[in-house]
C-alpha cells in the first residue's frame, strides 16, 4: 500500500472554499424541498409568504455572494481521513483554524466565536477554534464536510437517556416534544438530526451529521425509514408552520442516524437546524 | 401575498393601538440595534442614573447582530436573533419609552404583561431572510458601545423593512393563537 501525501495548505485552501459556498448558496434539495412547501404544501398564507421570503433570501445570498443569515454559525468540520493518507505541511487543526477564518474575513461573515464560554466571553475576532470532528477510514482521501451552525437552533438542541423500556414511543415523544417546545425559535421550517445508540457523545455527533444528510435521503434501514416517516409527519402536524407562525409545514426533513448501544440504555440527540441548513463537502 | 401597510417609525400610542397581531407591515424610519450585551448594559446605564445611549420614547429596537458590509452595502446579513434571550431586560425598556420591538421567537408572559401595561408592540421579522432584510436598510450609523463589535448599537434607517406585528397592545400573540389553527389531533 502506497502513502499518499497531502499538504494541509489544500485541506486550508477547500475548507476556506466550502465555507465561502455554503454561508451564501443554500444546497439545490433545501431549496427545492422550500419551493415545493410554498407551492403545494403549506395552507396558512402567512406561511406561505414566509416561505415566499425565505425563498428570496436564496436567491439574494446566491447571486450577490452575500450570506444568508447574519449568523454564520460556529465552523463545524468534519474530517475523514483516508488511513493510507500522510498529512504534510503542519498541524491539520491549524489548517482547518486558517481556512476558516479567511473564509470569515473574505466573506464578509460575522464572527460569532467567544473565547470563554463562561466568564469573559471575549470574541476571538476569527471565528476560531473550529469544532473538528476527525474520523480515520479506509483509503487515500480526504474528505472534508463543512457545516457553519447558527445558535438559534442549536440552542433549541437537545439529549436525553431514554431507558429500554421507553423504546421505540419514548423515542418518538421525545424528539417531538423537543421541536414543539422549540416552536418559532430555531426558524422553521426546520432539519432536524436524531442520533440514536452509542454512548451520549456518541448520539450527539451522529446526530449533527445526520443533519447534512441530502432532504428527500431516508435511513438505510426500513424500520429506521418508517420511524422518519412518522416522527417528520407528526412534526408537521403540530402546525408551527414556517416562522413559527401557524402553519402545515414545520420541518423539511427528519434524519434518523444509529448506532450499536449499551444493554441499560437509549441515548437520543435531537440536533435542530434552521431552514438555512448549511453544508458543503469535497473530497480530495 | 398578504396586504401589508406602510408604518413609519418611531410611534405613538395611537399607532401602537392600531396595529393588530396578524398585520404585516412595512416599517420606515429609525430603528436601532441591541442585543443582549447591549440590553445589560442599558440596564446598568438606568439603574445609575447615567445618561442612555438614545432616548427610548417612541422608538423601535431591532433584535440584530449583522454581519459586516460587503462593498456597495451599507450593512451585511442582518436578520433578526432570538428575542426570548432579550426578556429579562425589556420590561424596563418599555417602562422607559420603548414602543417596538423586532425580532423571532416567543416572548415571555413578562413581557407581553408589560406590553400591555406600557403600549407596546412586538414585530416579527423572518429568521434567515437576513440578505433580504439587509436590503431594506438604507443608512446605517454607530451610536453606541462599539466595543462590542456586532453587538454595538447602531440606527439603521429602513425602507419598507417586512415585518409581522406578532403580539399587539392588547396581549395577542400569533405564536399561541396560529398553531393550533394547523394543529392535527
Amino acid at each position: 500500500m502506497r502513502v499518499r501525501e497531502i499538504h494541509v495548505g489544500m485541506i486550508e485552501d477547500a475548507v476556506k472554499a466550502l465555507f465561502l459556498k455554503a454561508n451564501t448558496s443554500i444546497g439545490q434539495d433545501i431549496y427545492n424541498a422550500l419551493l415545493d412547501m410554498r407551492d403545494k404544501y403549506e395552507k396558512s398564507p402567512l406561511g406561505k409568504d414566509v416561505l415566499d421570503q425565505i425563498l428570496k433570501n436564496h436567491d439574494i445570498a446566491r447571486d450577490k455572494g452575500i450570506a444568508m443569515c447574519q449568523d454564520t454559525g460556529m465552523a463545524v468540520v468534519f474530517l475523514d481521513i483516508g488511513q493510507d493518507v500522510h498529512l504534510v505541511g503542519g498541524l491539520v487543526e491549524d489548517a482547518v483554524n486558517r481556512g476558516v477564518k479567511a473564509a470569515y474575513d473574505e466573506g464578509y461573515f460575522r464572527k460569532s466565536v467567544v473565547d470563554d464560554p463562561l466568564f469573559e466571553r471575549k470574541n476571538t475576532q476569527t471565528n476560531t477554534p473550529a469544532v473538528i470532528h476527525t474520523k480515520i477510514v479506509k483509503g487515500d482521501r480526504v474528505r472534508i464536510l463543512a457545516m457553519p451552525k447558527g445558535f438559534g437552533s442549536e440552542n433549541m438542541s437537545a439529549l436525553k437517556m431514554l431507558t429500554p423500556a421507553a423504546g421505540v414511543e419514548g423515542v418518538k415523544d421525545f424528539v417531538v416534544k423537543t421541536v414543539m417546545d422549540a416552536g418559532p425559535n430555531p426558524c422553521p421550517p426546520t432539519v432536524i438530526g436524531v442520533g440514536i445508540g452509542g454512548t451520549m457523545e456518541q448520539a450527539a455527533l451522529i446526530a449533527k451529521r445526520a443533519t447534512a444528510r441530502p432532504v428527500g435521503s431516508s435511513n438505510e434501514d426500513p424500520r429506521y425509514a418508517q420511524l422518519e416517516r412518522e416522527i417528520l409527519e407528526r412534526i408537521n402536524s403540530l402546525g408551527i408552520g414556517p416562522g413559527g407562525l401557524g402553519g402545515t409545514t414545520s420541518c423539511l426533513a427528519l434524519h434518523i442516524e444509529y448506532v450499536p448501544g449499551h444493554l441499560a440504555g437509549i441515548p437520543v440527540a435531537v440536533n435542530v437546524c434552521c431552514h438555512a441548513c448549511r453544508h458543503a463537502e469535497v473530497t480530495i | 401575498m398578504i396586504e401589508a401597510m406602510e408604518i413609519k417609525v418611531p410611534m405613538d400610542d395611537d399607532l401602537v393601538m392600531r396595529l393588530k397581531a396578524g398585520d404585516r407591515v412595512f416599517i420606515n424610519g429609525d430603528v436601532y440595534t441591541a442585543r443582549d450585551a447591549a440590553h445589560k448594559r442599558i440596564i446598568q446605564a438606568a439603574e445609575s442614573k447615567e445618561p442612555l445611549p438614545f432616548d427610548l420614547k417612541g422608538q423601535v429596537i431591532y433584535y440584530v447582530g449583522p454581519a459586516p458590509a460587503p462593498p456597495g452595502w451599507v450593512v451585511g446579513a442582518a436578520g433578526p436573533t432570538t428575542s426570548g434571550r432579550m426578556d429579562p431586560y425589556t420590561p424596563t425598556l418599555l417602562k422607559l419609552g420603548l414602543k417596538g420591538m423586532i425580532g423571532k421567537g416567543k416572548r415571555s408572559q413578562e413581557v407581553k404583561k408589560a406590553m400591555k401595561k406600557y403600549k407596546a408592540v412586538y414585530f416579527g421579522a423572518v429568521g434567515g431572510a437576513a440578505a433580504l432584510l439587509a436590503k431594506s436598510i438604507v443608512r446605517v450609523e454607530k451610536v453606541a458601545y462599539e466595543d462590542l463589535g456586532p453587538e454595538a448599537i447602531m440606527k439603521f434607517t429602513v425602507r419598507n423593512f417586512p415585518a409581522i406585528v406578532v403580539i399587539d397592545a392588547y396581549g395577542n400573540d400569533l405564536y399561541e393563537t396560529e398553531p393550533p389553527k394547523y394543529r392535527k389531533a
